[in-house]
């Protein structure tokens, strides 16, 4: 099975480690993984700030770049919302063809190659952020908002590894406030959220903290370090490609 | 617009800040409100066809917004026919205005009004008490708002932000009672005082809750008793309600009360549903029918879906922002998620931020009990105000990423550079004041090489070969 790796801009800059253990984790699996050279970015920053005519160029690009691909995976559940739901351009044809093949991570191993058995050892106790465009938007999980059986990708997941110790915080799925430029632009709410957010996941004896998007890791490592806090932060492909 | 003054922007993130910097309080509100949501979670599990009811709720309220004119009509002629007189309000100053005159002929000096959030919108108190006719608020969150003289901050609970001691110390001062007193005392004191009024009054104004077309009956929701003890005893009874109330049958009805106080303040029923269905010998009931801007939200094809709103607050509740800002950082009657898509519809250039007072977390959508796809109206609405409002340097630097994320060669260039400056600019630079993220944050780290340079480097050349 071909796979085109989209890596997320901030993720290709920022977490090459993460794109890295994506693509370790995925030829582990089995899957042909090539990675489009060109990619660039899905469009989603300008589009959530309101700016989705600016970015149809960048959309387009996105389009042109990953419609040959039969399976087009990337490690961010908030990109892949944005493709999903908000993807614009001329080619609509190519447009759906990407919008329906273009899966997370955590949902591609579950519904496409659906995983029995991970690899992998980590003995920490650790603690899952849903990200919200990941479980609401994307349904990895059951917001705990609805009313109907729980069910969750991630843990299911995160539950095969060696070792590894769930913990969960009083609020299961609150937003850490990462929010896009909602962080910059709203500044005092982004950092309170985030810090309640933390506050949760200490009092839950979290050690490690994993998630499905570096966004929103991004967001808390960054209160984390400036407070010297004593919390790790993983993106879930990291710990199902062995990491330690 | 008819009956709309130039007011100025609404700055959410500006007042935000100002509510949470009481860090103490914010917590406090916080949690308040979340205890909220986890009663409304409660109620809700305790439904076994709870989402099944939301999706029915969602259909109802699309068909009835589908054929409104068809139903208002049936629900004027119903309402006629059992004695309630109609009146067509076409904005917030028409209301106001036949409000007035309906009391104003009748020689009323003394009302009592229940909540209604519609006429905080029309801003009839202040209206009213201009004309010489005394308003007494009597639901006892409204109450207390008004004693301060401040709107409410929530639509269900409107003095929820307030603490007890806050209260106590209010109502020393405007009502003479001895300091201190426990919440129960301080009920008591409302009741009495509030007895007196409903006493008075020569008409009693409530909000609407549901109205039934087929049998043209208005449904008024309380939990205190206070609209039914107005209508009551008064002579006149005027319901204020916008048009966007209605259902079609009572078999419908159902539905909603089931979904409405679970999702509010979950319980499972409010305490008082009170069906106004004709007036007792020698009442007079009118109902006010208030348009003030819905007929052309009902025009607009993205945004339309926020005019079946119940007004039920779980958007509020649940809200991460709403929790920790405070309903006056809206600056509007109806605050929340559900404020910040329907103001805009009213006053783009006004309301502009409040599209933006959220990450787009999404639990507004899964809480609302008819379905409103909020998130994704914020969405929308940024695309009609980013563009519009946006200063220009910032739609400049939009355009100029736009220009970078559309070429892979740009896009390289850019990345290179900003990770060389991550790592080589000194700390004071990076951390300017011109950092927002900076100030409570650390940045990302930055690696020496992008992910696609290094694949570039160690794996294109098998790619390559395909």
């Amino acid at each position: 099975m071909t796979v085109a790796l989209f890596v997320p801009c901030y993720i290709d800059q920022f977490y090459p480690r993460v794109a890295r253990a994506a693509l370790t984790l995925l030829e582990r699996l089995g899957c042909r993984v090539e990675v489009p050279l060109d990619q660039t970015c899905c469009g989603q920053p300008l589009a959530n700030a309101g700016f989705a005519r600016e970015a149809r160029p960048v959309m387009a690009h996105f389009v042109r770049v990953f419609a040959p691909y039969d399976y087009i995976v990337a490690p961010s559940g908030s990109c892949v919302f944005h493709v999903r739901h908000h993807l614009e351009a001329d080619d609509a044809e190519a447009v759906r063809h990407v919008q329906q093949r273009t899966y997370e991570l955590c949902q591609f191993l579950r519904e496409v190659l659906q995983v029995e058995r991970i690899e992998a050892r980590f003995p920490h106790r650790v603690a899952v952020h849903d990200s919200c465009h990941g479980l609401r938007g994307l349904g990895l999980g059951r917001p705990s908002e609805r009313m109907v059986p729980a069910y969750s990708v991630v843990r299911d997941l995160l539950r095969q590894v060696d070792g590894l110790e769930l913990v969960e915080p009083s609020r299961p799925d609150e937003c850490c406030g990462f929010g896009g430029t909602f962080a910059v632009e709203e500044e005092a709410m982004s950092v309170r959220m985030g810090q309640d957010r933390l506050d949760d996941f200490l009092q839950a004896g979290a050690e490690v903290v994993v998630s499905t998007d570096m966004s929103c890791l991004m967001h808390l490592e960054g209160l984390a370090r400036r407070q010297q806090l004593p919390l790790r932060f993983l993106h879930v492909a990291e710990i199902l490609a062995g990491a330690d | 617009m008819e009956g709309f003054i130039e007011l100025p922007v609404v700055d959410h993130a500006r007042l935000a800040a100002r509510f949470v910097a009481d860090a103490e309080r914010v917590q406090w509100h916080d949690a308040l409100l979340w205890q909220v949501r986890l009663k409304r979670d409660r109620a809700a599990a305790e439904v076994p066809e709870w989402e099944e009811l939301r999706r029915l709720a969602s259909e109802i309220k699309a068909h009835v917004l589908t054929y409104l004119d068809r139903y208002l009509e049936q629900f004027e002629a119903q309402a006629r026919a059992c004695g309630i007189q109609v009146h067509w309000a076409r904005d917030a100053a028409a209301h106001n205005r036949i409000v007035h005159e309906l009391l104003a002929t009748r020689h009323v000096r003394r009302v009592v009004k229940s909540k209604s959030m519609l006429t905080e919108e029309c801003g009839l108190n202040p209206y009213l008490e201009a004309r010489g006719i005394e308003v007494v608020d009597t639901d006892l969150g409204e109450r207390i708002m008004q004693l301060l003289r401040q709107p409410p901050s929530h639509i269900v609970t409107p003095a929820i932000h307030l603490r007890r001691e806050e209260v106590a110390r209010l109502f020393h001062e405007k009502l003479g009672v001895p300091e201190n007193l426990t919440p129960d005392e301080l009920v008591a004191v409302a009741r009495r005082v509030l007895r007196q009024k409903f006493l008075e009054a020569e008409a009693a104004i409530t909000g609407v809750n549901f109205a039934v077309a087929e049998t043209g009956t208005l449904v008024v929701c309380t939990n205190e008793g206070n609209a039914d003890l107005g209508m009551h005893l008064a002579p006149v009874h005027i319901a204020a309600m916008g048009i966007e109330k209605l259902i079609p049958r009572l078999v419908d009805l159902g539905v909603f009360l089931r979904l409405l106080a679970r999702s509010a303040t979950g319980q499972p029923l409010t305490v008082y549903t009170t069906h106004i269905g004709r007036p007792r010998p020698g009442q007079e009931v009118h109902v006010v029918l208030v348009d003030n801007g819905r007929s052309r939200r009902l025009g607009l094809p993205r945004f339309w879906p926020a005019l079946k709103c119940i007004r039920c607050g779980a958007c509020m509740n649940t809200c991460p922002v709403y929790r920790r800002s405070g309903g006056y950082s809206y600056g509007a009657t109806v605050p929340g998620p559900i404020g910040a898509i329907l103001m805009p519809g009213y006053d783009a250039a006004r309301y502009r931020t409040l599209p933006y007072a959220s990450s787009l977390c999404g639990s507004c959508r899964e809480v609302c009990p008819v379905q409103i796809d909020i998130d994704e109206q914020l969405y929308a609405w940024r695309q009609e105000v980013g563009p519009r409002y946006v200063p220009r340097l910032k739609r400049l630097a939009m355009r100029l990423a736009a220009r970078v994320l559309a070429s892979p060669g740009r896009y390289r260039r850019a990345g290179r550079l900003l990770r060389w400056s991550l790592r080589r600019l000194p700390r004071r630079i990076l951390y300017g004041p011109w950092n927002g993220w900076g100030r409570a944050r650390e940045l990302p780290s930055a690696p020496a090489e992008s992910f696609l340079e290094w694949y570039r480097k160690t794996r294109a050349s098998a790619t390559a070969q395909r």
